[in-house]
């Protein structure tokens, strides 16, 4: 491999900096039984990934990430939450450790894994090298757009973002079916038999 | 007047909201967003008006009945611009049929611009079904009942 050195850049410390906040946000979500904190914790968390994937000039999946993760998520979970209780059951005492030994051994085996991986921002770094490095040279001549996110969502893999859209789809007609509230029918009163006690319920 | 001041800011950034999500839309090319974004910024202004209004009254601006149509528009949009492709004589989604004699690739520019207001249209649509779904079911239900 090429001997590619990351430079302590300020940069590189903004990135340590979001990626130890993401941690500690983490923990704080573990910690709260409040679910309106999880909520705003994990709005908060998606807002510093954004962070993060800004500093890792990634914009289009910062953008994705502060208009999903931080926006609708949270306002989705906040209506979710008015359903049921406010506060999570309080979990009984007691250690797993089976739990605690299979998290260590997954954790021990990706810091290993870490070892082997390409320096952070290595140009000859295999991600940035074959596929990538192509759809860098190709769109200009392929697609003429300036954006090469875009050129690859919408027209090189468009079949896979046709599947994202039915996959979207798909989610919206499962909660109008599971949550239907008459809306789906025409607001037409159903008037199923009651089931008897006793029988299949 | 109940919560004023959120109503007046709500009436002011309804439509820079709405705009931004077309600049979003439409700029998909030319910088970072697409139909994916730009659809959850349309949601989320309608969402913002719920939250200050009502629903009953979002309700009364954008019906549901409404949303599912536009849900299967979306969809139908994105898959019809595949099919007119292939019905032009090349692969599906291959835009370059839409315009074959371009230079610059002009049909890649249209299909592009077709299949993301495909996407924006369903996203929209859709993450505003599951905000209506959820935010209008009555919070009744305890914890014994299920």
């Amino acid at each position: 491999m090429s001997a590619f050195e990351v430079e302590l850049t300020p940069i590189v410390f903004l990135d340590l900096s979001l990626l130890t906040m993401l941690i500690l946000v983490a923990f704080a979500m573990l910690r709260s039984r409040h679910l309106f904190a999880v909520v705003m914790l994990s709005g908060i968390y998606s807002l510093l990934s954004a962070a993060f994937f800004v500093s890792l000039d990634a914009v289009d999946v910062a953008f994705t990430e502060a208009a999903v993760g931080a926006g609708v998520s949270t306002v989705l979970m906040l209506a979710g939450m008015l359903l049921t209780a406010r506060r999570e059951k309080p979990k009984t005492p007691g250690r797993a450790p089976v739990a605690l030994a299979v998290v260590f051994v997954t954790g021990a085996a990706l810091a290993y894994a870490t070892i082997d991986m390409p320096a952070f921002g290595d140009p000859d770094a295999p991600a940035n090298s074959y596929v990538g490095q192509q759809y860098v040279d190709e769109t200009p001549n392929d697609i003429a757009v300036p954006n090469i996110v875009t050129a690859v969502l919408a027209s090189y893999r468009g079949f896979d973002t046709m599947g994202e859209t039915m996959v979207i789809f798909t989610a919206g007609v499962a909660v109008m079916l599971l949550l239907g509230l008459g809306s789906a029918r025409g607001g037409r009163e159903v008037s199923d038999a009651e089931p008897e006690d006793g029988e299949a319920k | 007047m109940e919560r004023l001041i959120l109503r007046v800011t709500t009436k002011l950034l309804f439509a820079p909201i709405i705009l931004f999500a077309l600049y979003v839309q439409f700029h998909g090319d030319y910088g970072p967003g697409g139909g994916f974004q730009a659809g959850v910024i349309f949601a989320v202004a309608f969402i913002l008006h719920a939250f200050c209004y009502g629903l009953d009254e979002t309700k009364k601006a954008v019906p549901q009945k409404a949303l599912t149509v536009a849900m299967v528009i979306g969809l139908l949009f994105y898959v019809g611009t595949g099919v007119a492709t292939m019905l032009l004589g090349a692969n599906l989604l291959g835009y370059d049929s839409i315009d074959p004699d371009s230079t610059h690739h002009a049909g890649q520019h249209y299909g592009i611009l077709l299949v993301e207001w495909g996407v924006g249209m369903c996203v929209a649509s859709t993450m505003m079904t599951i905000f209506y779904h959820f935010t209008g079911r009555e919070p009744d239900i305890n914890q014994e009942d299920w």
